[in-house]
């Protein structure tokens, strides 16, 4: 081995040599960005107009998202809102594609729960939007409408302790049994943890 | 109002209340047939399996956490790691979440690179399949087969990224370098022995009785059932569902490609198996034709080395050799995404996985589990 390929030298020397660490989180949020502009495909704006007849009884916001529909719900009519929309032969929300939480507790308290949802007969895509209180956390579980929910709402419920009340086994998933605190917020310390 | 459906039955450990003796008998994670490390238990009564849990989450790392503390471009090399046989496709995908952000146009060289090195990808993915699977049944030899193709995909990935596996040659607005002189050469002597290869396993394995008895039948699940439960790919084909994101949403150049997309009849075993087969005889279709139309050009768009998104949310998905991969990205202006979640299609093929057992003797739960095709790593990221 030649003096090159030996690693670096212990001593009180090569402290001051190493490179500083990089672990300061570099930015998330830039205020001052441009919002990128919503454009809606045809058969996108036909569902953004269909979507308050198919959901009469609910109090919704719809919006858009470069392309896709966005509809916003309260979170205690999520599961009547998705029975709704699977069923309707207008929308025919057949196809869950994904449940996802998205932490908004540093600015506004809230975690905001996010349906991705598509019907193979009318090709629309749409995406489901309700907020809870990061406080408690709570909005009914959508297993009963697809059974594929399942493991997304117990993989949120490890990761954000958002509880999809009704789901049948809201068990731990992917985290290791008895592991406390929800690693997925924001607010859990990425480095400081005990290591074993 | 539509009525609400009865709730599905709590998967919980049963009583022995069928006069039987339930034993549980535990599978994994150190197992060879489980694809990775994932565990399950099944509750047997004599040979048959009465009940199943699953429990996955060894290879988890809390790689959506990681993400949001990350440049782009780090990005890019923990999503090699996601699903690890297929790297260049989850390469794509995030750099179209990124690109549809930003609206950037790719050179069309670019694009036509990206589809080739993924095409290519899925037939080494597929071919990976095919030997593992009829591993899991005790043939030993097709494995080497594909294996030995398997190799030579690599070995032309390795001259265009630099690396066999880990490759990290996506970049957002193109790729990092050019291909090599002669690749297009090198490519179509490549399909050529490809093209062989996957005859010679087709032949040697796919209609052998024994192998035919083994998977014919096997775990059936109906159209509807699958997308209920959100099977994608040729789980989901397989079962009757014309849905490939390549045709429905098309992405990239696919739409000035001409391919076919395989559908199944019965959603067994054998089709989930057979579908894979046909799949990477039309990825090699389609690697032809991208050779044929590219053209010489530019292969970058000019971006920030650090790219900076505009605020807004965008979700990108692309069928990956496992299903419809996705990436939903919540940008706030930053250097790094303020969440990026990616939806495996192994999570959601191994979702249905307690209901294809039920009912099934214990010597089929590896057959089972392997016709789904999963990647631990995408499944607990």
């Amino acid at each position: 081995m030649t003096t090159e390929e030996q690693g670096p030298e212990s001593g009180p020397d090569s402290e001051a040599k190493r490179p500083a660490p990089i672990t300061a989180p570099k930015g998330r949020r830039a205020p001052d960005a441009p919002t990128v502009e919503a454009a809606l495909t045809p058969s996108g704006e036909a569902l953004a107009a269909l979507l308050p007849d198919v959901l009469a009884p609910f109090e919704l916001e719809i919006g858009a998202d470069i392309d896709e529909v966005v509809c916003r719900v309260a979170p205690e009519h999520v599961a009547e809102v998705c029975a709704a929309l699977k069923s309707d032969t207008r929308t025919f929300m057949k196809y869950l594609r994904l449940i996802t939480v998205v932490d908004y507790e540093e600015n506004d308290q809230e975690f905001e729960v996010v349906y991705h949802l598509y019907s193979l007969e009318h090709q629309h895509k749409m995406v489901l939007k309700a907020r809870v209180p990061a406080a408690d956390p709570a909005l009914p579980t959508v297993t009963t409408v697809w059974r594929g929910a399942d493991w997304y709402e117990r993989e949120m419920h490890d990761l954000f302790g958002v509880v999809f009340s009704g789901h049948p086994n809201l068990v731990t998933l992917i985290l290791p049994d008895g592991f406390e605190g929800y690693p997925g917020r924001k607010s859990y310390p990425l480095h400081d943890y005990d290591e074993w | 109002m539509p009525e609400l459906p009865a709730q599905p039955t709590p998967p919980t450990r049963i009583d022995n209340d069928h006069g039987g003796t339930d034993m549980w008998i535990n599978m994994g994670p150190q197992h060879p047939a489980t694809h990775g490390v994932f565990r399950m238990e099944l509750a047997l009564d004599s040979e048959l399996i009465v009940d199943a849990i699953s429990h996955i989450g060894y290879l988890h790392r809390g790689s959506e956490r990681l993400f949001e503390n990350e440049i782009y471009s780090q990005i890019i090399t923990l999503f090699d790691r996601l699903d690890y046989v297929s790297n260049f496709n989850n390469e794509l995908v995030l750099v179209m979440a990124v690109e549809k952000l930003m609206s950037l146009e790719v050179p069309d060289r670019a694009e036509y690179i990206r589809v080739i090195l993924c095409e290519l990808n899925r037939i080494a993915s597929h071919l990976v399949f095919i030997g593992t699977f009829a591993l899991d049944m005790g043939a030993l030899t097709p494995s080497l087969y594909t294996f030995r193709d398997r190799e030579k995909i690599l070995a032309l990935f390795e001259a265009t990224s630099g690396a066999r596996m880990m490759h990290n040659y996506f970049r957002v607005g193109g790729v990092k370098q050019d291909v090599v002189d002669d690749f297009p050469q090198r490519v179509n002597s490549l399909l050529g022995e490809l093209e062989r290869g996957i005859d010679e396993v087709d032949q040697l394995l796919s209609h052998g009785e024994v192998f035919v008895e083994r998977t014919r039948g096997i775990a059936v699940i109906d159209g509807e059932t699958a997308l209920d439960w959100g099977l994608t790919g040729a789980c989901l084909r397989a079962s009757g569902v014309a849905y490939d994101v390549r045709v429905d949403e098309p992405y990239s150049v696919y739409d000035r490609l001409d391919f076919a997309v395989p559908i199944g009849t019965a959603g067994d075993t054998w089709d989930r198996y057979y579908l894979r087969v046909l799949e990477a005889r039309q990825s090699i279709i389609i690697v032809r034709q991208a050779i044929q139309q590219m053209e010489p050009g530019p292969i970058q768009t000019k971006v920030r080395a650090i790219a900076r998104p505009p605020k807004g949310e965008v979700y990108a998905h692309a069928e990956n050799p496992r299903g419809d991969f996705a990436v939903y990205l919540v940008s706030e202006g930053g250097e790094s995404p303020y969440r990026l979640k990616v939806r495996p299609p192994s999570f959601c093929n191994l979702m249905p996985l307690r209901d294809l057992l039920i009912g099934h003797y214990v010597a089929d739960a590896v057959v089972i589990l392997g016709s789904l095709d999963i990647v631990l790593g995408e499944v607990d990221r």
